[in-house]
C-alpha cells in the first residue's frame, strides 16, 4: 500500500481541486482530507457519512470555586498568562500543560479532556473517505491529523485497497508535519507568483527535512512563463522532478462551483488533459516505489 | 488601532490586502506577517532589513548524576517530552516540548536544568514610512503560536498595525486575531471560500471583535457569499473583481495600488471605513 500527500505551502493553489481530479481518475483507493482546519475537500466529493466521531485532545483547566481559596500560585505558574485575577481560566488561552493542576495545594483545579473536532467515515461516488473537522480555535490539529491518516490505512487494509491519497493543509507547521511523516511520497502543487516559488522552496525542505520522496507540479504555470522556469531551475538544482504543469483554466472555478471535478464538468478541458498526464506520471513513481520496498 | 488581515481558506488575497493596504496608507502604519509558516508580505513590500533576530523556546535538560529516576517529569508532561524509560534513562524530545516548566518545577533532585529551542527569526525592516516585522519559522518547528506572540510584541500603540493572519481558524489563526481592533476577513465567492468564511466569521464571533469583508475574484462564482455577510451582518467593505492583470502583477510581486489605476483610492476609501467601524 502507498500513500500519496498532497501539499502545497501556499493556499490558492488549487491543491483540494486537483486532489479531487485525482479522485475521479486514481482506481483502488482510500481518500483522505487531513486538511482538517479547513477541509473542502467533501464540497466536491459530496459524501455520505457511514461513520461519525468525537475527536478528543488535551485538557484544559477549570478552577472549582468552592475549593479554591485564592492563593494565588496558579496564577503565577502559568506561563500563558491564562488564569485571571478573579480565578477564572481562559479556555482560549490554557495550553493544557496541566502544570497548575499539580501544584494547587487544594485540589482546586479539574482538568477535563476536550472534545476539539470530529472525524468520520464516509462513502462517496469515488471510494471511500476518510475526514475530519477540528473545531474552531482548538488546538491539537497535528494529532487529528495523524488520526484521520491511521483510520485511512486502517480503511485501506480492510478493504484491500493499495493507494491512499491524501489532502494536506497548508503551511509547514504542526499539521503538515503530522501529515508528511512516514508517507511514501508527497505531491507539491505550486503556482508561479513570487509566493507560490517561496513557499514551495519551504515545503522541499519540509519533505527533505523528513526525508519524504517529493515530486513537483506547477498549476496555472502560464500566468508567469518567467516564474515558471525559475520553479523548473530550482527543481533541477534540487533534483526535484517536475511532473508536469497545469495551464491556467477557468474550469477549475466552474467545476468547483458545481461541486464537480474537473472532468466532471468538461472532459476535454486543456488543464485537465494536464492532470491526466501528471496522474500517469505519479502511477509510475508509485510503482517504482512499489517495486523497490 | 490593530486591525488583522484574516480567511478560513488560503490563497484568497488576504497578503494581496494587507501588503496594498500599508503601501496606500505609506506613513506611520506598520505591518506585522504573522503568517510564520509561509511569510510573503516581504515578497511584495521589499524592505530594507535593519535588524534579525533568532526566537528561542526553553526546553529542559537533565543531569544524569543527579538525576534518580523517580519519574515525576514524566508523570506531569502532558505532551510526552520528558520519558523515564525502564527506571534506566530519561529522554527528552524537545520538539514535543511546549515549554511549560513543569518537570523543572516537579523534579525533587533539582535534576533538571533549562536549555533551548530555535523556533524561527524575526526580521524587522523598513520601506519608506512603512515599519515592517515578520517571522520565520525554522522548517521542522512544528509549534508556531509562540513565535506570532513574538512578532506581534512589536506592535506600537501610537501606529496604524496590520496584521497578515495565517489561513484557517486554528490556534495559529487565533494567536494572530485575539486583541485587534478589527478582523477584515478576505475571501472568493466559491463553495470552498464559502465553506471557510464561515469558519472564519465563527471564530471571529468568538473572539467578539467587529469585523468586515473583503471579497476578492468577486466576479468569478456566485452571490451565496454576499447572502451570507448579509445575514450575518458582516458589511462588504471591498470587492476586487477578477482581472488578469491583477493575478500577474501579483505574480511577479508588484503591488496594484501602484500599478493599476483606482486601487489607492479603493484602499484609503477601505482604510476610512475601518476606522470609522472601530471609533
Ligand atoms: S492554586 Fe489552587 S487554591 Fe491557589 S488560587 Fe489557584 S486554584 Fe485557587
Ligand atoms: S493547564 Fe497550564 S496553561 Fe492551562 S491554566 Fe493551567 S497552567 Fe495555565
Ligand atoms: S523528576 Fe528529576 S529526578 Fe525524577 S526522573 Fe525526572 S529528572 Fe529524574
Ligand atoms: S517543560 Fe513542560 S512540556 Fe516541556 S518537557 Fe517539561 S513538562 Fe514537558
Amino acid at each position: 500500500m502507498k500513500e500519496l500527500i498532497i501539499i502545497s505551502g501556499k493556499g490558492g493553489t488549487g491543491k483540494t481541486s486537483l486532489m479531487a481530479a485525482f479522485a475521479y481518475i486514481a482506481e483502488n483507493k482510500v481518500l483522505c482530507d487531513a486538511d482538517v482546519d479547513a477541509a473542502d475537500l467533501h464540497l466536491v466529493t459530496a459524501p455520505d457519512i457511514l461513520e461519525k466521531h468525537d475527536f478528543q485532545g488535551g485538557n484544559t483547566a477549570v478552577i472549582n470555586k468552592d475549593k479554591c481559596t485564592e492563593c494565588g500560585l496558579c496564577i503565577d505558574l502559568c506561563k500563558w498568562g491564562a488564569i485571571s485575577e478573579t480565578f477564572e481560566v481562559n479556555s482560549i488561552e490554557c495550553e493544557g500543560c496541566g502544570v497548575c493542576v499539580y501544584f494547587c495545594p487544594e485540589k482546586a483545579i479539574d482538568f477535563p479532556l476536550n472534545t476539539c473536532g470530529e472525524w468520520y467515515i464516509s462513502n462517496t461516488r469515488f471510494g471511500p473517505l476518510v475526514h475530519a473537522r477540528l473545531g474552531i480555535a482548538e488546538e491539537n490539529s497535528g494529532r487529528l491529523v495523524s488520526l484521520v491518516r491511521n483510520e485511512a490505512k486502517k480503511l485501506a487494509e480492510e478493504k484491500g485497497l493499495d493507494l491512499i491519497l491524501t489532502d494536506g493543509p497548508p503551511g509547514i507547521g504542526c499539521p503538515v508535519i503530522a501529515s508528511i511523516g512516514g508517507a511514501d511520497a508527497v505531491l507539491i502543487v505550486t503556482e508561479p507568483s513570487v509566493s507560490g516559488k517561496h513557499d514551495m522552496q519551504r515545503v522541499v525542505q519540509l519533505a527533505n527535512h523528513f526525508k519524504v520522496p517529493a515530486f513537483l507540479c506547477v498549476n496555472k504555470f502560464d500566468l508567469n512563463k518567467d516564474i515558471t522556469g525559475e520553479i523548473e531551475n530550482f527543481a533541477k538544482e534540487k533534483g526535484l522532478t517536475c511532473l508536469g504543469y497545469i495551464p491556467f483554466d477557468q474550469t477549475f472555478t466552474k467545476a468547483m462551483i458545481q461541486g464537480q471535478t474537473i472532468f466532471e464538468y468538461d472532459s476535454g478541458s486543456a488543464a485537465g488533459q494536464a492532470i491526466r498526464k501528471i496522474w500517469e506520471s505519479i502511477s509510475e513513481k508509485l510503482d517504482d516505489l512499489r517495486a523497490s520496498s | 488601532m490593530i486591525i488583522s488581515i484574516a480567511s478560513g481558506k488560503g490563497g484568497t488575497g488576504k497578503t494581496t490586502v494587507a501588503t496594498n493596504l500599508a503601501v496606500a496608507i505609506g506613513s506611520d502604519v506598520q505591518l506585522l506577517d504573522c503568517d510564520v509558516e509561509e511569510p510573503n508580505s516581504h515578497l511584495f513590500i521589499n524592505p530594507v532589513f535593519e535588524k534579525t533576530i533568532t526566537v528561542t523556546t526553553p526546553v529542559p535538560e537533565v543531569d544524569e548524576k543527579k538525576c534518580n529516576l523517580c519519574g515525576k517529569c514524566d508523570e506531569i508532561c502532558q505532551f510526552k517530552a520528558i520519558i523515564v524509560i525502564a527506571d534506566t534513562t530519561v529522554m527528552i524530545f524537545p520538539e514535543l516540548c511546549h515549554s511549560c516548566g513543569g518537570c523543572e518545577k516537579v523534579c525533587p533532585e533539582n535534576a533538571i536544568k533549562e536549555t533551548s529551542r530555535e523556533l524561527g527569526i524575526i526580521q524587522k525592516g523598513y520601506r519608506n514610512g512603512i515599519e515592517f516585522v515578520h517571522g520565520k519559522l525554522r522548517v521542522g518547528e512544528a509549534m508556531s503560536p509562540p513565535l506570532i506572540v513574538k512578532v506581534r510584541s512589536f506592535a506600537r500603540p501610537d501606529k496604524f498595525t496590520i496584521i497578515d493572519a495565517p489561513p484557517g481558524t486554528s490556534c495559529p489563526v487565533i494567536a494572530s486575531m485575539k486583541n485587534t481592533d478589527f478582523i477584515l476577513l478576505v475571501t472568493e465567492p466559491t463553495p470552498f471560500g464559502l465553506h471557510d468564511l464561515k469558519l472564519a466569521v465563527g471564530a471571529v464571533k468568538m473572539l467578539n471583535i467587529p469585523c468586515g469583508l473583503v471579497i476578492n475574484r468577486s466576479d468569478v462564482g456566485d452571490n451565496k457569499v454576499k447572502d451570507f455577510a448579509k445575514k450575518e451582518g458582516v458589511p462588504v467593505l471591498l470587492e476586487i473583481p477578477f482581472d488578469r492583470n491583477i493575478a500577474e502583477a501579483y505574480s511577479r510581486g508588484d503591488m496594484i495600488v501602484e500599478k493599476l489605476p483606482g486601487f489607492k483610492e479603493k484602499f484609503l476609501t477601505l482604510y476610512d471605513n475601518i476606522k470609522k467601524i472601530v471609533s
